[in-house]
């Protein structure tokens, strides 16, 4: 029988039923007294020279409350990044002022020039288009290689050219070009990892609000942290002092980590409320949302892999480029360093390991954390090279895997992390069953007698996520701690409210989070409710993003319960008469072991409000903890993937016939929750191996800048249940957090993407086409070039 | 300005709306009914579907001048008459397709219509009628799974696992 309660039961969510009646609170469903509207005008050009903005006669239109350039932001801070890189040769990495507004020049198309606040949007959006603008058009750097030539157009020109950083890690070069030069076999692939724009369905929102009362500020914004926005607009962009600034993040439509970071319009709302001393409003469009979300990816990649004679893998050395677009996004310079580098690895005991990384300024929107953020990056790379490397040695691409597996944990890589516990032949052995790999070549003939061609990728991945140890991060960069939070709070009777610093936006914390406190306390989940997203009601928290919640949040919560527990226990003792010691809690009730005498979990919460029979002089009255949790280091969720494509050599067009995930999640609170992340992230892999793209023009004009031109997956783009099965049966619980547990919410976005190009690569090489690799989307167009090219 | 009168969700509603007032602003900021969704701006995510005259539609493709007369009725209206969540309502807690939330309004009216037209579709007729709706969280399956079961039928052999 399946558990109804606790940990490991598939509990309904209970957030559903707000969601499903049209009563959620989002951002946007949320209007002040006295509220305006900001319309921000933005660059339509990649890269200009602003000479004039003349807001003179925009002003005098219907309706305008103030307009705002960027010389109102002079003198105050920009936009701050949260992660400093120290380049290869010892410097710090290039970081250039990001305003509020545009100063001196505009950098990407979307970089907002003014903002027009008016009593309604369409008279801000009427007067913005009375503005005149005069900006002198400068050669727009799209190309990263060409962005690092001489003479190429500075993006920032008060920066020495457009290298942010140029950065190494793992294997010295000695080492690792001493195990190409002995190699008996090295495999080369160049690749690109597409740029992606995340696309949660709710387009960002702040609201700005300001009280003269007590010269407090109040932003609601449609955040996966909202402690984070605090800190760095308080601290770093408007310098308020926290006390003095609120951050709600109530419902939030998803977001997939393009929600993390402080955006320009956050802090402008703050800003103007208090200029124009009454609530100021923005609320994304799609197509605004498209040029001034941060996007992910965007990598060029050269990966080379060294074999010995027994094609045992020796070495891996990668060369990459990483745009990081016009502008430092909040902890864009992390995703191509230490989100990406210390994965390179994989899942394999290769003894060399070099990561070369080359950050680029170009006049693109800023690129930051997309879901798995340099993970999927890592994970593409080395499973296509492994792939292409297999069929070089007329190996079984699985075998090849399997022979290379890391066996033995802990287990030191060379690219600095220390993976605790896992078991690849697990995952990968309940993948082969799954997906009847013996039932492939009858699957191949049944396809072909159709006139398609049908392949069969694999694929295996590692992450790091639980994000992370604060005095490592602080090491390698960091400007913030990576723990969180949690406060319980017994109420006194008995029911519990918890404050957490991870923020729920799809994931179901607010079911899967009580699970959790009533399996220690013994108590019903009914009686638990989690409050977050308001930095006035939680503790500091550091959010939710990188598969954090649970593993780190989640083991402060328990820390938290197990003080309560401690506590209660203490008073139960007093009511009972018995030594502390002698006190057991189960199902919800405590006891003296060995006795028949107990008090009912009630009974002790009522006691702690009502002392009036209480061990005063021990203890204080009330029966609320808080507890800080920072973990001793990342967990690493591994899995291995197949899927089966059906390629139709008429049209190009591919069509995923089968696929199977098995993860490794260490221990599960809500087996129907995790199979829902994994369906998302599989979801967003598949549509970044298949159909989306986010593209620039040469002229640095966003080509992909709606859904009309963004192909975003759609129901019948992905595989039907029958032949789909997510399965995180094969679990080795983590062994430094209390509840063993590693993140699922990434997972499916890192491990399909390569899956999904390995399988057409097979599928493509299965028909006699010698196509080694398609960079994604593998479009119709792409795949039929490349078999016809 | 121009006075309209509709019944939206069983009520009848008299506004004074600009000609160029979409129903979805009309919905959200003059009615306060704030599950119609607007997640695009060109008609392709299905956040705003509501249902006007019984028939499917984006709410942000009509004028609220265009719904005078017409029976309205959004998200806020589909639950039973106790309060309870309606079929397709709780199919979608049941089989967790739903995560967010903010798609999920447009995807049960959808659901709905969908039954209404073909009360056993199968999962690729689910699949093409969602066509016009996007969700980034769930990847469909769920999505998928909750439709077919709120069409009565059996998805406990194809559960994900």
């Amino acid at each position: 029988m399946p558990k109804d309660h606790g940990i490991g039961a598939s509990q309904k969510r209970r957030e559903d039923v707000r969601f499903l009646t049209g009563a959620g609170n989002y951002t946007d469903d949320i209007n002040l007294h006295g509220q305006a509207y900001v319309y921000f005008l933005r660059s339509d050009m990649a890269h200009g020279k602003i000479n004039k903005v003349d807001t003179e006669e925009a002003s005098k239109m219907p309706g305008v409350v103030r307009i705002f350039t960027g010389a109102d932001f002079e003198g105050i801070g920009g936009l701050p990044c949260g992660w400093q890189v120290t380049d290869k040769n010892g410097d710090p990495m290039k970081e250039p002022a990001h305003p509020v507004l545009a100063q001196g020049k505009v950098r990407h198309v979307g970089d907002p020039i003014a903002a027009v606040v008016a009593e309604s949007l369409e008279e801000a959006r009427t007067a913005a288009e009375a503005i005149e603008l005069d900006i002198e058009e400068l050669p727009a750097v799209v190309d990263m290689k060409a962005a690092l030539a001489d003479g190429a157009a500075k993006v920032h020109d008060d920066l020495s050219d457009n290298l942010c950083y140029d950065w190494q890690f793992g294997t010295d070069t000695e080492t690792t070009d001493k195990a190409f030069a002995e190699a008996a076999h090295v495999t080369t692939l160049e690749l690109v990892n597409n740029r992606l724009v995340a696309n949660p369905m709710e387009p960002r929102v702040a609201v700005g609000d300001y009280s003269r009362a007590n010269d407090e500020s109040t932003l609601y914004t449609t955040s996966q942290n909202p402690h984070v926005i605090r800190l760095l607009m308080g601290a770093f962009v408007l310098g308020i002092p926290e006390h003095k600034l609120r951050v709600v993040a109530p419902d939030v439509g998803g977001g997939f980590g393009t929600k993390i970071f402080h955006y320009a319009e956050e802090a402008f709302c703050t800003f103007a409320a208090r200029q124009v001393n009454r609530p100021v409003k923005w609320t994304s469009s799609r197509s605004e949302a498209f040029m001034s979300d941060a996007h992910g990816r965007d990598h060029v990649t050269k990966i080379e892999l060294a074999l010995d004679a027994d094609n045992n893998f020796t070495a891996v050395r990668t060369d990459t480029y990483a745009n990081m677009g016009a502008y430092l996004s909040t902890f864009s310079s992390s995703v191509p360093t230490w989100l990406h580098g210390t994965l390179m690895a994989g899942n394999y005991k290769t003894p060399a390991v070099q990561v070369n990384v080359k950050a680029v300024f170009t006049t693109t929107v800023p690129v930051d954390a997309y879901r798995g953020a340099g993970r999927p990056e890592a994970t593409f790379q080395l499973e296509r090279v492994i792939d292409k490397a297999a069929r070089e040695l007329g190996v079984d691409p699985i075998a090849l895997r399997r022979q290379n597996f890391i066996t033995q944990f802990p287990y030191e890589t060379p690219v600095a992390v220390a993976y605790d516990t896992g078991d690849y032949e697990a995952t990968m052995a309940k993948m082969e069953e799954l997906m009847d790999i013996p039932g492939f070549p009858e699957r191949r003939k049944a396809s072909e007698a159709k006139g398609k061609l049908r392949g069969l990728g694999v694929n295996c991945f590692i992450e790091a996520c639980g994000i992370a140890p604060s005095n490592l991060v602080g090491q390698l960069g960091a400007r913030a701690g990576l723990y969180d939070a949690a406060t319980v709070r017994v109420n006194a009777t008995g029911s519990i409210s918890v404050m957490v610093g991870a923020h729920s936006h799809g994931q179901g914390h607010e079911t899967a989070f009580p699970q959790v406190v009533a399996e220690m306390l013994g108590i019903d989940e009914s009686m638990i409710d989690i409050v977050h997203g308001d930095t006035s009601k939680i503790p500091f928290g550091m959010g939710t993003y990188g598969s954090r919640s649970i593993a780190v949040c989640g083991s402060a919560m328990v820390r938290a319960t197990e003080k309560i527990i401690n506590k209660a226990k203490k008073i139960a003792a007093h009511l009972l008469e018995a030594a502390e010691t002698d006190i057991e809690l189960k199902d919800g009730q405590f006891s003296v072991a060995g006795t028949d005498k107990s008090v009912a979990w009630g009974d002790v919460t009522l006691a702690a409000y009502v002392p009036h029979n209480y061990p005063l002089e021990d203890i204080e009255p009330g029966l609320e903890e808080t507890a800080f949790y920072d973990p001793s280091n990342f967990t690493y969720p591994a899995g291995a993937y197949a899927c089966e494509v059906e390629l139709d050599p008429e049209t190009g067009e591919v069509t995923i016939e089968k696929f199977v995930s098995a993860d490794d999640f260490g221990n599960v609170i809500n087996p129907m929750i995790v199979e829902g992340q994994v369906h998302g992230g599989i979801a967003q892999g598949i549509g970044q191996a298949l159909l989306e793209n986010c593209a620039y023009d040469e002229n640095g004009q966003l080509l992909s800048a709606s859904y009309m031109d963004y192909a975003m997956p759609r129901a019948d783009d992905l595989p039907h249940m029958a032949n789909y099965t997510v399965d995180h049966s094969c679990q080795t619980p983590c062994t430094h957090n209390p509840l063993g547990v590693k993140g699922c919410g990434e997972a499916g976005a890192i491990g399909s993407p390569p899956t999904v190009v390995n399988a057409v690569i097979d599928a493509l090489q299965s028909g006699g086409h010698k196509v080694e690799h398609i960079d994604m989307p593998v479009s119709p167009s792409r795949v039929w070039a490349a078999m016809n090219g | 300005m121009a006075e309209v009168t509709m019944t939206v969700n069983g009520k009848s509603v008299t506004k004074s709306v600009k000609g160029n007032t979409l129903m979805t602003e009309f919905l959200r900021d003059e009615l306060r009914l704030t599950g119609t969704h607007v997640g695009c701006d060109t008609s392709q995510c299905g956040a705003c579907n509501i249902h006007v005259n019984g028939n499917l539609v984006k709410a942000c493709t009509m004028f609220a001048g265009e719904a005078d007369g017409a029976e309205v009725s959004t998200i806020e209206g589909q639950a039973n008459a106790d309060g309870s969540l309606n079929v397709i309502q709780q199919a979608f807690q049941d089989h967790h397709g739903l995560q967010c939330g903010f798609c999920t309004p447009g995807m049960v009216m959808a659901a709905a219509s969908l039954l209404k037209q073909n009360a056993k579709p199968t999962e690729a007729e689910v699949r093409d009628y969602l066509e016009g709706n996007i969700c980034r969280c769930t990847g469909y399956h769920n999505i998928v799974k909750a439709i077919l079961a709120a069409s009565g039928q059996d998805v406990s052999g194809i559960a994900a696992e």
